[in-house]
């Protein structure tokens, strides 16, 4: 029963979502108060709906009800308690649920958000949110109903894939999809201000704890993506320049980049035209990575089943949205006044060097990505473009602009001192080059390019705590008046300090990667296998039965030279559903670094083995974290907790009924 | 950008006008813009590699030495391991049979008689080494390409194996 009522609850959520985003542009094209203040009740509305919805969904995910497909065909009535929840998004039908969910949750959001925005902005973005969500309400129904039930019920389901039973399924998904969708608000913004006709530093300043909150999410998801593909697959890879990956990496750097430009247009009231069309694109890549991993038109190693079919109504969404939206930017765009331009030695002109590179870097991406699907349209050729093009196209254009970063981050604000800039930072390069000088000592040899990465990061982090360090002890003697004035620093300075610095941390773990070690070997009980600095030994291989599978269990001691670790455990599972097996790599942190386990196929009395050293691998997720830490600190920010103080009641026809 | 619109800046100086100083952002925009082309163009010629099924090879005659993506069927029974971690199989579209030989783990879901896509150099028409097989998530899921080249060969509907059952 709760399973129709569910469904009904979604098709209703469609009808309050062309409420959503009908009512309230009406009402202020008729400059109706009434008509115009629907849309947030709408809104929130239809988030209670689309939850009810999904909540009925994970109910009869949770009873194992197999009378529903979608249950059938992803779950097992044996599975953990945690799985079957998690099963719900862990398919195509499920999943994009969630992704409708989140869509109406950041309606609901921007409904009940307390901060006093102008009337018709707040209509014109809940209605383009609504048009957004009609949009993904009417796929759900249309084509990827998950409620749809099975006549007779079998009496157990196929299981959900076994590479998605873990942790990593309960968080990545959540974590990027809040991160991908909550740039549908930025999107809506964007195309409310065009509608309007007007855009200034309330718009900024409105827009971007939304914009930095999406961000961060997506910063989360993408890192956390990338750490479940590195332990759960098995060969110990965790970036593969793969088009599902780049698919969400492109929207990670129009958002960055629209972090950066929306400071310039609060703060300088400059960039207009261009944050307008950069959150544009923003979400129109966003709603590209769906498309790219839901319809399976590029090949992909994160590929799962998928229906081309689907995929053709995602491209019609697509091309509706960011056709429309840039057609409205190309009608719109001009009527906005332009700000002032500004001294390209100045903070927002190194913002604007900061966009420049991020765009660039993001079309790269874009290029390589796409270009073997244009091909073979065009010739039909097939080819595949690997990480050999993205580390010729992408890391030379990112390099200038880490390199750049610490001294545009201290420039001051209208007209900056580049020579002063580079003065204060040549400590931060002084101690950068001797870290790097220092790795080629310890290390003597090996790949060339390491040490100059190890060097890069060092500068990143040290230039933001220069940063932060002279700003603290400027005008103040003594610890404690020190003290107050590190805490009297605004949220935001703190914030940009840690991002930055979680950006050289990331990039010290990625420089690192060159002198990780990887060592195969047939191993027997008693045998050893070294790779770089760690040996392990393998002691046992037993069998054990889990709850809906079984698997063998090898055991390994683990040393770095003298040092024992704590011993580590590899798995080789099968699933009974399904008879797939699986691999579970065993992970021995060591400190930053990590020595990595993973079994191949038994042979002529042995097992495969495969170990590899991974030196200070921690540290490129750790450093995504602190980004992402550096944007919630910004999120903080008095700036954004403070009520807004309105804009001059010129234009504001429309009052909110009383 | 209009020019007509009120100054808000302060006035520029060291001689450089609204006008140079516009033309000197749009060269910037330029220069990082032709750096990346340039570079986009440059990996484009070296790191971009194709993708053949077994009898494109002796269709468009490739040249041993050749990198390429080789995708297919396993054919079964053609397995086989040693010495050390030296694999051997046969990749096929049921018309043409290449041998493949790979040193290395295989990933879980490599299975004879599934579809899979390797990437390596070709040796001589009908032999190749891979150096890596890409895996997969998911059992149902056939690559794209290898669809293709089977049904180019007339040998494949859905239904057949590795592609059995679209799930839903």
């Amino acid at each position: 029963m709760i399973v129709e009522i569910g469904h009904f609850a979604l098709a209703l959520a469609l009808g309050v979502a062309v409420v959503q985003a009908l009512v309230p542009l009406w009402g202020v094209s008729r400059r109706d108060a009434a008509l115009a203040s629907v849309g947030p009740a709408a809104a929130v509305t239809c988030f209670l709906l689309v939850a009810f919805s999904f909540l009925a969904l994970v109910v009869s995910y949770v009873r194992s009800d197999f009378s529903v497909e979608n249950v059938v065909a992803n779950s097992h009535s044996a599975q953990p308690l945690i799985y079957k929840v998690t099963s719900t998004w862990g398919n195509h039908e499920g999943s994009m649920l969630l992704w409708v969910l989140i869509l109406t949750l950041f309606g609901a959001l921007v409904a009940v958000s307390r901060r006093s925005l102008p009337t018709r902005l707040r209509a014109g973005t809940l209605a383009a949110q609504g048009f957004v969500t009609v949009a993904f309400l009417a796929f759900v129904l249309l084509t990827s109903n998950p409620f749809r039930r099975l006549d007779p019920a079998p009496g157990e389901g196929q299981d959900l894939n076994p590479i998605l039973q873990d942790l990593g399924l309960a968080i990545h998904p959540p974590l990027l999809y809040v991160g991908y969708v909550g740039f549908s608000i930025t999107y809506a913004f964007a195309v409310a201000a065009l509608i309007d006709g007007r855009i200034d530093a309330v718009w900024a300043r409105a827009v971007r704890p939304w914009t930095l909150l999406a961000w961060v999410f997506l910063t989360l998801g993408i890192a956390m993506g990338s750490y479940w593909a590195y332990y759960e697959l098995g060969w110990g890879g965790w970036w593969f320049w793969d088009p599902v990956e780049n698919a969400s990496l492109m929207p990670w750097l129009a958002g960055t980049a629209l972090i950066h430009s929306t400071v310039v247009m609060e703060k300088r009231d400059a960039l207009k035209v261009w944050t307008i069309l950069l959150a544009i694109l923003t979400f129109s890549l966003s709603l590209l990575g769906t498309f790219i991993v839901r319809s399976g038109v590029l090949t992909s190693v994160h590929s799962f089943a998928s229906d081309p079919g689907r995929g053709l109504f995602i491209l019609a969404i697509l091309v509706f949205f960011v056709g429309g939206s840039l057609a409205l930017f190309a009608w719109r765009a001009p009527l906005l006044r332009q700000g002032g331009l500004f001294a390209p030695i100045s903070r927002e002109g190194a913002l604007v060097v900061n966009n420049l590179f991020i765009a660039t870097a993001c079309a790269t991406v874009f290029i390589g990505t796409l270009y073997p699907l244009v091909l073979e349209m065009l010739t039909g050729d097939k080819i595949s473009v690997g990480p050999p093009f993205f580390n010729a196209t992408f890391v030379p254009v990112v390099v200038p602009l880490l390199l750049l970063l610490p001294i545009g981050q201290t420039l001051a604000w209208k007209r900056g001192d580049l020579l002063g800039a580079a003065q204060r930072m040549s400590a931060a390069l002084v101690l950068a080059i001797v870290s790097g000088l220092a790795v080629v000592a310890i290390m003597r040899g090996g790949p060339v390019l390491a040490p100059l990465g190890i060097g890069l990061g060092v500068f990143l982090i040290a230039g933001s705590a220069w940063d932060i360090g002279e700003r603290v002890v400027r005008r103040a003697s003594g610890a404690s008046a020190m003290l107050s004035r590190a805490i009297g620093l605004p949220r935001s300075a703190w914030g940009t300090a840690f991002a930055h610095a979680g950006v050289g941390l990331s990039v010290i773990g990625i420089a690192a990667a060159a002198w990780s070690a990887e060592g195969i070997g047939v191993l027997k009980p008693g045998e050893s296998l070294t790779s770089g600095r760690y040996t392990v030994v393998l002691e046992t291989v037993t069998p054990r039965k889990g709850p809906n599978f079984t698997e063998d269990v090898a055991r390994f001691r683990v040393s770095a030279g003298d040092r024992q670790l704590k011993p580590v455990e590899a798995m080789k599972r099968v699933y009974t559903a399904r008879a797939m097996p699986t691999t579970e790599a065993g992970i021995r942190t060591d400190g930053l670094s990590q020595v990595y386990v993973s079994l191949g196929e038994p042979q002529g009395g042995g097992i495969a083995v495969r170990v590899y050293d991974k030196p200070l691998i921690l540290l490129i997720w750790i450093g995504a974290v602190v980004m992402a830490f550096g944007g919630a600190l910004s999120l903080t920010d008095r700036r954004f907790r403070l009520a807004v103080p309105r804009r001059a009641a010129t234009r504001t026809v429309i009052q909110p009924a009383e | 950008m209009t020019a007509t619109e009120p100054s808000r800046i302060v006035a520029p100086r060291r001689g450089m006008s609204r006008k140079q100083r516009r033309l000197a952002l749009i060269g910037a925009a330029g220069a990082v813009l032709c750096l990346a082309a340039g570079l986009v163009l440059f990996a484009m010629r070296d790191s971009i590699v194709f993708f053949y099924g077994p009898t494109e090879i002796t269709e468009k005659g490739l040249q041993p030495g050749t990198r390429m993506r080789l995708g297919g069927l396993v054919e079964t029974g053609s397995v086989s391991r040693g010495p050390g971690q030296r694999v051997t199989f046969a990749i096929t579209d049921s018309k043409t049979t290449v041998q493949v030989s790979y040193d290395g783990l295989l990933p879980d879901l490599f299975r004879e008689g599934q579809g899979v896509v390797t990437e390596g150099v070709l040796e001589s028409a009908g032999r190749f080494r891979a150096d890596s097989v890409l895996a997969k998530h998911d059992e149902t899921y056939m690559p794209r390409e290898v669809a293709d080249a089977l049904k180019k060969q007339g040998h494949w509907q859905p239904g057949d194996a590795g592609a059995q059952k679209p799930q839903r």
